[in-house]
């Protein structure tokens, strides 16, 4: 019998991201659609950034996961378009880059408190920063440097 | 000229300046001035990579299916496509950042005109590009007005860097029959078109930066036909392509 795409979204849930692992590549907003085509499963992602090396290794942790969960028969699709966008990430996985001390991104463009002390005295660093997806930021209180995930 | 030979020309010109200048900033990986600019440099090295990976993808499927590794590592100089600007060697930090910053300016505006392009997988790669590369002039232009309007010593140097660049920034508005060939199908603008908005982008940054740009509008060309590249893009090339030039087929 296969699985419902609802319980293979569970297990995309439980992978986490490389380079962020508190958070799981569904939390990212990647994991675009699942679907069944016939005795295939599709999988269609989205990169983040362009360049980001992250990308090819997601992909392949999709597809072992899923065969640890006895599916054989499956593709990744790429698709670029619409592009991602960091609307796409999860309230839950926000709350968990937060926990973990990462800013989560905002509309302003930049972060709305240290991830740290809370403080609001923060300012910019650098537009970028350890991965692709952040931004360089330090707080003024507490004197901590933390990573912004920006907005794109 | 076909109009499929003309797409695959676009495509080389917009991957080539990717690929060119992605590998040039690369370059600065580990030796750069302070920590942040190193990272900055790397990350915009990674995202023309990445960007360039769209180009020559979609550039090798009109060529007979050639895969973007293929046009990235087998080709040589005369076949390259990308403006004389992105081959010139970084020098020190300061031109490295003016180069960027005067290729930024035109990138976003391009890319911002391709996102309307009547080809579907040009209007998906330059709507994802255009994303980051808001970023890059950000950074680049932020940059340009630090160390312009900075210490004696950084205004001169950058006042040198503009000099040295200015007369390869008319080759990004140069405009020939495969542009022409681009406008009819809808696909890209007119080079030539780009020249106001650029000017007043580049114009209001540079005057925050106490720069003065060179009157003259003379301008270096070659690189986007293949007609004549600079003698730098051969050793960029001897050094980007030689593991793949010495062990053929290579993978990792």
């Amino acid at each position: 019998m296969r699985a419902s795409t609802d319980q293979v979204w569970d297990w995309l849930d439980a992978v986490p991201d490389p380079e962020i692992p508190v958070i799981s590549v569904v939390d990212l907003g990647i994991v675009r659609d699942v679907q069944w085509q016939g005795d295939m499963l599709q999988v269609t992602v989205t990169p983040t950034y362009s360049g980001c090396p992250a990308t090819s290794v997601i992909s392949m942790d999709i597809e072992t996961a899923l065969r640890d969960h006895g599916i054989d028969n499956l593709r990744i699709k790429t698709s670029i378009a619409p592009a991602w966008t960091t609307d796409w990430l999860s309230d839950k996985g926000r709350a968990k880059l937060e926990a973990y001390g990462i800013a989560p991104p905002q509309p302003a463009g930049g972060p709305k408190r240290c991830p740290h002390c809370g403080s609001t005295a923060v300012e910019k660093v650098s537009q970028f920063g350890s991965t692709p997806c952040k931004a360089h930021w330090r707080c003024t209180d507490c004197l901590e440097p933390f990573d912004y995930f920006k907005c794109i | 000229m076909t109009r499929d030979e003309a797409f695959l020309q676009f495509l080389l010109r917009m991957g080539d300046n990717t690929l060119i200048l992605g590998h040039r900033v690369s370059e600065w990986c580990g030796v750069a001035p302070v920590l942040e600019e190193d990272i900055a440099l790397a990350n915009t090295a990674l995202d023309l990579i990445g960007q360039t990976q769209m180009w020559l993808g979609l550039a090798g499927e009109i060529d007979g299916g050639k895969s973007a590794d293929d046009l990235a590592f087998l080709r040589d100089a005369w076949d390259f496509r990308n403006v004389l600007l992105v081959e010139v060697p970084n020098a020190d930090f300061g031109r490295t950042l003016m180069r960027q910053f005067l290729f930024d300016a035109w990138h976003s505006i391009m890319l911002g005109r391709l996102i309307k392009s009547s080809d579907e997988r040009v209007a998906a790669i330059a709507a994802k590009a255009s994303k980051e590369v808001a970023y890059h002039l950000e950074r680049s232009g932020d940059t340009v007005v630090g160390l312009g309007d900075g210490t004696e010593e950084s205004h001169a140097r950058m006042q040198e860097a503009l000099d040295y660049l200015w007369p390869y920034v008319g080759e990004m508005f140069a405009s020939d029959d495969v542009d022409a060939q681009m406008v009819a199908a809808g696909i890209a603008p007119y080079p030539a078109d780009l020249r106001a908005e650029y000017d007043a982008l580049v114009e209001r940054v540079l005057n925050t930066a106490t720069l003065t740009i060179p009157e003259s509008r003379f301008a270096h060309k070659g690189g986007r036909d293949g007609r004549m590249h600079t003698e730098h893009l051969g050793h960029l090339l001897t050094q980007m392509q030689w593991l793949q030039r010495a062990y053929p087929g290579a993978k990792w």
